[in-house]
């Protein structure tokens, strides 16, 4: 039996998400004209309606695509290239260090094809952007800034509404990657006033290969992927009924948990704090104040231990959880996250979900308790053979 | 039972070995090393041991046989340990073997040191080399092993793995030596592992197209010299001697009708020297960096293989002379002298030393100094000990 505690990479599907997949897996093609198609399509508009409410936008402003990764990647081009074709001269994009790839490998993308010229504003060492980092970084051509709401691996939430505003104002354009904030976090799109935001269904207890981009009304864009059409021509591919459904029941049976969610993370994330926390060389990354940091995430940071051999240690003990991010070939690498926050030492991120139980939370803390001290006094101060 | 670590490379030999170690009941885990730092484009597929596809056929035989699997980035130690060395050792006139290099840094040092940390028994490797005890095959990791060729002659790669050590290989498991590669690929194929009829790879892993010369050029700067023959005459010249090694033939751009070959290279002089074969001939070496597979430098007659796929000739050992030795490269430690001369012995090549019936191997060193034809200054370069 497996304690599983990487919610934040993948969450299992909600029994909603479940249902709702198993009952829409076979449908017509919801363009079709015939009554059957109707039937499909009335599946997914029902789905968008839903996840609309959820995130509190226009059921128009709701665009299914295949996760997290097409969401940013259609935000961050498609706006930057729209925002391109009336713009004299190359357009300015600003983003942050800590952004998760998919947002900042096309930034940098664009920038290296001179699409557009960009900024990478670093974070504080806590992981958190800086309203005013940002806003000094954004001039007269500056078209889109993309800040995430809340950090994927420290866990470090920004303040989004009071960054919107000072755009709005400016006449900026804001897109914000709430895929790791969305399962414990009130996400408003209409009070907050961001003009685009992304999410990513198996990260809140939907299926994986389906996710939102939330486009607002106004927001000039060109489509990533052209084709038949749908959607408004934002974003073609046959409609994915089953997992629209799915996604859309999963979202809502979070938002209705969600307040009594955070709260008992929070009390469970902050009992493994202060549990491990009381191991030498053991210390927790993010904000000191608890509404900055999500409440499903705990980050920490091992003194002395060989990153192998935790995750060895762990998959042994029937603990899983991050101890760093892997390169293609599956390598453990280096996090340009903690690098930019200029944090030293063994990353080891659990994040908690729906689904966790008290007894998952004792069982983490009696492995770690045990396994970090052995580590640590097994590698002695050699450092570790070249393993990053 | 033992808890074992095998090194998985996405070849056909390392799946077996790992099928093998799982069917005689240990706990086995796999893991594929990330060695070669190589830009992304080059990690594509059909390029040496170090790619994507790789890691992925690696992972992919872990998944079939039920057993865990980790990707380990060795890179940084690996780029330290054996590729800087191997184009220093290029840049010194020096011939190094870079899988003995990592056998010897990174396998057999920070591999099985980091296994051992981890609480594993033996490290297991897809290598066609036979470990005995007394007579009989060593199925469990222990003390009193013997470093056997492998019943394929053709595949036996005993002389890469010279550089371990008794503690080492008493830590040590090389489960497909009693095979042969054709019965290595049926085992595969039974198993329904899908490298079963994956092509053999020969280059060096960091240079996939097997273009040496290249690799090196964008590595090393030009340092021009002559070619000249036994008696000094200019022939010709080149941009780095690196492009040499001594025994070679092609690649010499002279405009002559007698078949020459390269019979010393001096990077002190960045000057290449070429002559008949006759001149090749070499009847004895001096080693540096001598390691015994039995811990002690074998006594009476032996065989001394120089080449990973040369044949072995009768030899002894003698004293090292210190007058005869690679400045850059050590003192040798102790002579080779052989009953009949091998042709193209390069200094930085590996002498691996094998009991009289050619069938255990003792262990060798590194070539630091050879017999090279009068009148020429025998190995006056300057250069490191690594390659």
């Amino acid at each position: 039996m497996t304690t599983y505690l990487d919610h934040a990479a993948t969450t299992p599907p909600r029994p909603q998400a479940r249902a709702a997949l198993t009952r829409w897996l076979e449908a017509a093609n919801a363009s079709a004209t015939h009554l059957a198609g109707q039937a499909a399509r009335e599946v997914v508009e029902e789905a968008r309606e839903q996840v609309a409410g959820a995130l509190r936008c226009s059921p128009h402003e709701v665009v299914f695509t295949s996760g997290g990764t097409e969401a940013d990647n259609l935000a961050v081009k498609g706006v930057v290239w729209a925002a391109r074709d009336g713009h004299r001269g190359v357009p300015h994009l600003v983003t942050t260090a800590v952004e998760h790839p998919a947002v900042l490998d096309p930034a940098r993308w664009l920038a290296q094809r001179g699409d557009v010229r960009l900024t990478v504003v670093p974070p504080r060492a806590d992981g958190q952007v800086e309203v005013e980092a940002v806003l000094d970084a954004v001039g007269p051509d500056t078209v889109l800034v993309s800040v995430m709401t809340a950090n994927n691996e420290v866990g470090a939430v920004n303040d989004i509404p009071a960054l919107a505003e000072e755009l709005r104002s400016r006449g900026i354009r804001l897109h914000t990657d709430a895929v790791q904030a969305v399962a414990t976090l009130e996400v408003d799109v209409t009070s907050w006033g961001v003009d685009a935001l992304s999410l990513s269904a198996h990260k809140f207890g939907g299926p994986q290969g389906v996710g939102v981009a939330v486009l607002r009304r106004g927001l000039p864009v060109v489509p990533v992927a052209h084709g038949g059409g749908q959607d408004r021509g934002v974003r073609s591919g046959t409609f994915a009924v089953g997992l629209d459904a799915a996604c859309a029941a999963a979202l809502t049976a979070a938002v209705a948990e969600r307040a009594a969610l955070r709260t008992r993370l929070r009390r469970w994330t902050d009992r493994l704090a202060t549990a491990l926390t009381a191991l030498d060389g053991v210390t927790r990354s993010g904000p000191a104040v608890a509404e900055q940091r999500l409440a499903s995430h705990v980050h920490l940071l091992l003194e002395a231990v060989d990153p192998a051999a935790l995750s060895l240690a762990l998959d042994r003990a029937g603990v899983a959880a991050s101890s760093g991010s892997a390169c293609g070939a599956g390598a453990a690498t280096a996090s340009p996250v903690l690098e930019a926050c200029g944090l030293r030492g063994t990353p080891l991120r659990l994040s908690l979900g729906w689904s966790t139980t008290a007894a998952d939370v004792e069982h983490a803390i009696e492995v770690l308790s045990a396994t970090v001290p052995r580590l640590r006094s097994r590698l002695g101060h050699v450092p570790s053979a070249g393993v990053s | 039972m033992a808890q074992v670590l095998v090194a998985m490379s996405g070849g056909v030999d390392s799946a077996v070995a790992a099928a093998l170690l799982v069917e005689q009941g240990h706990e086995v885990t796999g893991v594929h090393l990330k060695l070669a730092d190589l830009p992304l484009d080059e990690q594509l597929p059909g390029h040496g041991c170090c790619t994507l596809d790789d890691a992925q056929d690696a992972r992919r035989a872990a998944q079939v046989l039920g057993i865990p699997f980790y990707v380990w980035d060795m890179s940084e130690v690996f780029v330290r340990e054996v590729q800087t060395p191997f184009a220093d050792s290029y840049a010194a006139g020096l011939t190094p073997n870079p899988c003995v290099t990592c056998n010897e840094r990174v396998k057999y040092a920070a591999l099985l040191a980091r296994a051992r940390e981890l609480g594993f028994d033996a490290l297991a490797t897809g290598h066609h080399a036979r470990l005995r005890r007394g007579a009989a095959p060593v199925v469990a990791p222990g003390p009193g092993v013997a470093l056997h060729r492998a019943v394929d002659g053709a595949k036996d790669q005993s002389y890469v793995l010279y550089v371990a050590t008794p503690e080492q290989l008493a830590h040590t498991l090389l489960p497909v030596g009693e095979l042969t590669k054709s019965q290595v690929r049926a085992l595969a194929t039974e198993r329904g592992l899908r490298v079963a009829n994956k092509p053999d790879s020969y280059d060096v892993c960091f240079i996939p197209d097997g273009d040496t010369a290249g690799y090196l050029s964008q590595r090393l700067p030009t340092a021009a010299g002559p070619i000249v023959d036994a008696d000094g005459v200019v022939l010709g010249g080149h941009d780095g001697v690196w492009r040499f090694t001594v025994g070679q033939r092609r690649g010499l751009g002279l405009d002559h009708h007698e078949r020459r070959f390269v019979t010393d290279v001096d990077a002190a002089t960045a000057t290449v020297r070429v002559g008949p074969r006759e001149q090749l001939a070499c009847r004895w070496a001096e080693l540096s960096a001598v390691s015994w597979t039995t811990g002690t430098a074998p006594e009476g007659p032996v065989r001394v293989q120089v080449r990973a796929h040369g044949r072995s000739v009768p030899a002894r050992l003698v004293p090292a002379r210190s007058d005869a030795v690679h400045p850059g490269a050590g003192a040798g430690e102790v002579r080779v002298v052989l009953d009949e001369p091998v042709h193209g012995l390069a200094l930085g090549q590996a002498a691996v030393l094998y009991t009289p019936d050619d069938a255990v191997c003792l262990g060798g060193g590194r070539v630091v100094a050879a017999e090279r034809p009068a009148g020429w200054p025998l190995a006056a370069t300057a250069g490191p000990s690594g390659g």
